[in-house]
């Protein structure tokens, strides 16, 4: 088995190769489906659940806690156990809810966020799909999550979740808008949406370093714009709790309840992901130019586990601005959105198509 | 206008970044962590000698005690948390005498505002140090203060 | 002056953009169990209506069954977060009703454990307003650094929140050994961590814009409503009882009452920040010279006031609290009628978050800084 930590393009080759051999094109297809579907269902169950536990440690760290540290080493476990008390509670249904759009919500949220997941790359051939529109592709799924949402804030019945939806419809149209053209400040400098090849080109360098001053003012639009998109604080006005109680989910219980939570966690983890691919290289190790011997060493390091570092890196970010900041109002919202990013955004995406044009980036 | 738009900007960043270090210093300080943790820390975990935990009467060695009966805590305390039982003995010398049979405390309904200890004319009340109250069956917290079989110690004038 | 009193609208009356809303009596920043009924068009907030009595014990009609000494663990009960200056009210009124003159020393703990109080209210008020706003942090470090004064409480009164350490007459102990070192070494410690507060909060970017410009309250309007305490000197009233009747210590203190003039949500908060500072001065001109004495002086076992009427204020935490008491000779009063500042503060909310959006109210209502125990009685 050519089973190789560097390249999973020769493991993956390897399994199909094997499978074709064995059966029929149909039933090689519908296996490896399966086999994926399950890999990623297994993968983001756990990354969720460790997302939540880890988030939990961060803001108890900045917070002089201590955090979850009882059930199981450091409280690993803790996560868990709080699933399986969630999957035992009681599913309450309002009465004049609509069933069926509030049944739905959870797992069009959930779907959003699992869509996008496929096609970023985790490691050096390790993908479900690769997408010749990857960025494209990544852009257009995350925001089936915002209909769950709507879906979930009407179909509740309950007016703190009716606001609560109508702001998260508000931000996430503007926020969208700032995230798309950070991106496509990165596609400029790619020339491609296909995430693989972005991830190539970035070889010699990140895109943070390549891309000067312009690379810079994305990344950090990106930073501020999709926190806003995934509804996490300090931009989380649908939920709101000091003043909506929860928003869009207040009605809901029980597993679908951690469904969304859940959903939270790996929207933010597809995020991190997405920044880490354009702007920090993905899965390429951090090289320095002219470095032979440090970029040997950074050689060694896995893809993956430098794929984990960066997401996790902006994770902690995005984590980090959770545990600081106050909560904006609605309309400072959209001020920041449309009077602060978006001119900043088009300012730079046209320096960023100045220099691609006068080739200054390296 | 433009110098102000840029102002606001870069102020404006400045000032979150100020939050973020102070967040940021206390989560790469984990000595300024501090949460107790309490079940483990019973065994050092003591409270102020003050502590209103609850109210007890102290008895001596000799299972002896210095409540007389006389009822001032029961009229002091404003949510009538105290009873006072008494009963009547036949002293030493004769005479009968009215002593405390059951001096009951009902720590549920205790406000713990100290008027029974410091109008207690004889000091025969304190407070205790336990704060650990939850019990399964609220009769519990009923408690007769003065243990069993005990008397008054002498020289408590009545 | 120009009339300033808002009708009570109607808010049963509602056309099909707008829609009432119940922000309680369980919400989590209404702190307590205050029911606000909105009517909202989209987030604008258009009518508030306080409905109170959801905590309503009532302990004016309870104080006039008990003792004076008794009534102190009943206006524990009001303001928690105040409790000592509640208890201090009814030992002052009773002490000048029957003209005894208590020991300097006792005047001198009084005020420190005044100020102690108050600073203890402001960083609970600090953390919790940072919580209304989203910013979760904020409330872990307020509480952090309450509980230092917590435990200064505790090892001298042996409660942390509600001490009735106040008695008729004086105190209830005497303070603990430690007790003078540990306020002076809490005030250093608080004198450097004050400015993370400012870092944290005060200066940030997106609170400024939340508070400022928002929920204005004219100075008329203060004085109409009875708007007090930080929240009154916000709009530039000057209304400290301090300064206006000084009582224990107080005459002794150099301080500064703190005003802003603007009246905003802001203005309320920097009242309440510089008010920290301000109280960490008094403690210090007062702690290194708390003169010898005893703690109490003898009282008789049953406190009777002379017929008569009484009033007494005192500066709590959130403004004026007054104890009115109409004796008729007995040991129990006739009437106990208590002005609570949190309910004068709770009457402006119609007035001042009027067409401001949803999480205006809950910033205005942060800076309001309601108790509601206190509202309801
Ligand atoms: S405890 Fe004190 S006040 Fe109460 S009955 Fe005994 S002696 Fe009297
Ligand atoms: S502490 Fe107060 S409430 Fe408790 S028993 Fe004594 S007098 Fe009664």
């Amino acid at each position: 088995m050519p089973f190789n930590i560097y390249d999973f393009s020769t493991f993956t080759q390897w399994i199909h190769e094997a499978l074709t051999s064995a059966m029929s094109p149909f039933w090689v297809v519908t296996l490896e489906i399966l086999f994926v579907g399950l890999a990623f269902l297994l993968f983001y169950a756990v990354i969720g659940l460790f997302l939540v536990y880890a988030e939990r440690r961060v803001c108890a760290f900045m917070q002089c806690r201590l955090g979850p540290n009882r059930v199981g080493f450091q409280g690993l476990l803790q996560t868990v156990a709080d699933l399986i008390k969630l999957l035992f509670k009681e599913l309450i249904t309002i009465k004049y809810a609509d069933k069926l759009l509030f049944n739905i919500a959870p797992f069009l949220v959930i779907i959003g966020s699992f869509l996008a997941l496929a096609a970023i790359p985790l490691a050096n051939g390790l993908h479900a799909v690769d997408l010749n529109i990857g960025v494209f592709y990544i852009m257009a799924v995350s925001s089936i999550g915002v209909i769950g949402i709507l879906l979930a804030g009407w179909s509740s019945n309950s007016k703190y979740s009716l606001i609560g939806a109508m702001r998260s419809g508000a931000q996430i149209v503007s926020y969208e808008l700032s995230v798309g053209l950070s991106i496509i400040t990165m596609v400029v400098l790619a020339g491609t949406m296909d995430i693989s090849e972005i991830v190539e080109l970035q070889r010699g360098g990140w895109f943070l370093f390549k891309g000067h001053i312009s690379a810079f003012i994305a990344f950090i639009i990106f930073l501020v714009a999709s926190t806003a998109e995934i509804n996490r604080g300090p931009f989380d006005l649908a939920e709101a709790e000091s003043e909506l109680t929860a928003g869009f989910h207040t009605e809901y219980s029980g597993i679908k309840f951690a469904f969304f939570f859940l959903a939270e966690y790996m929207n933010m983890f597809i995020v991190a992901s997405l920044g880490a691919t354009l702007f920090l290289g993905g899965w390429m190790p951090f090289h320095v130019p002219f470095w032979e011997g440090f970029n040997t060493v950074m050689d060694w390091i896995p893809p993956f586990v430098w794929y984990i570092a960066k997401t996790g890196f902006l994770i902690f970010i995005i984590m980090w601005f959770k545990w600081t900041f106050p909560r904006l109002r609605i309309d400072q919202l959209l001020t920041l959105e449309w009077k602060y990013l978006l001119p900043f955004n088009l300012f730079n995406v046209l320096l960023m198509a100045l220099l691609v044009l006068l080739g200054l980036h390296f | 206008m433009i110098k102000e738009y840029f102002k606001d900007v870069f102020s404006g960043i400045a000032s979150l970044l100020r939050g973020m270090k102070v967040t940021l210093s206390y989560f790469v300080r984990p000595s300024t962590i501090i949460t107790q943790k309490y079940p483990e820390n019973r065994a050092e975990l003591k409270m102020f000698e003050a502590f209103r935990g609850e109210v007890v009467m102290p008895h001596n060695e000799n299972n002896e005690h210095k409540c007389t009966g006389c009822g001032i805590c029961e009229i002091n305390c404003p949510n009538g948390s105290i009873e006072i039982i008494s009963k009547f003995e036949v002293g030493e010398d004769g005479k009968k005498r009215k002593v405390i049979d059951q001096h009951i405390y009902r720590l549920a309904m205790c406000t713990f505002c100290g008027l029974c200890i410091k109008t207690c004319p004889s000091n025969a009340l304190a407070w205790g140090q336990e704060f650990e109250h939850a019990v399964f069956d609220r009769t519990k917290l009923t408690k007769v203060l003065n243990q069993e079989g005990s008397t008054v110690q002498k020289g408590v004038k009545e | 002056m120009e009339q300033t009193t808002t009708k009570r609208e109607d808010i049963s009356s509602i056309d099909y953009q707008e829609f009432v809303i119940n922000m309680g009596p369980q919400h989590p920043s209404t702190h307590g169990v205050l029911r606000l009924m909105l009517k909202l068009k989209g987030e604008i907030v258009e009518v508030v209506q306080p409905h109170c009595g959801y905590i309503h014990r009532g302990i004016e009609k309870m104080c006039e069954h008990i003792t004076y000494p008794q009534t102190i663990h009943l206006t524990d009960r009001l303001d928690y977060l105040s409790a000592h200056m509640n208890n201090e009210a009814v030992c002052l009124l009773v002490e000048n009703a029957l003209q005894i003159e208590v020991p300097e020393r006792v005047k001198y703990i009084r005020t420190i454990l005044d100020e102690l109080t108050r600073l203890a209210s402001h960083q609970l008020w600090w953390c919790a307003f940072g919580m209304d706003m989203g910013a979760l942090t904020t409330f872990f470090y307020g509480l952090r650094d309450r509980e230092k004064i917590l435990d200064i409480f505790e090892k001298t009164t042996g409660s942390r929140l509600i001490q009735s350490f106040n008695v008729p007459g004086g105190l209830m102990n005497d303070i603990h050994k430690d007790f003078q070192k540990e306020v002076k070494e809490f005030i250093k410690y608080f004198r450097k961590i004050l400015p993370e507060y400012d870092q944290l909060l005060t200066g940030n970017v997106i609170f400024q814009q939340r508070t400022k410009d928002i929920g204005i309250l004219t100075k008329e309007d203060a004085i109409n409503f009875g708007v007090t305490g930080p929240s009154g000197r916000g709009s530039g009233f000057s209304c400290d009882v301090r300064k206006i009747a000084p009582y224990s210590a107080y005459p002794y203190v150099k301080f500064e009452e703190k005003l802003q003039t603007k009246g905003d949500t802001f203005s309320r908060y920097m009242v309440r920040m510089h008010e920290m500072w301000e109280s960490m001065n008094i403690l210090e001109q007062l702690i290194d010279n708390i003169p010898e004495g005893t703690h109490a002086v003898k009282m008789k076992p049953i406190i009777k006031l002379p017929e008569g009427e009484y009033y007494q204020r005192v500066e709590a935490s959130r403004g004026e609290f007054g104890v009115h008491v109409i004796s008729d000779g007995n040991k129990t009063p006739y009437r106990f009628k208590l002005r609570s500042p949190n309910f004068m503060n709770l009457s402006v909310m119609h007035h001042i978050s009027r067409n401001h959006k949803i999480a205006d109210l809950i910033a205005i209502s942060g800076s309001l800084d309601l108790v509601i125990p206190d509202i309801d009685r």
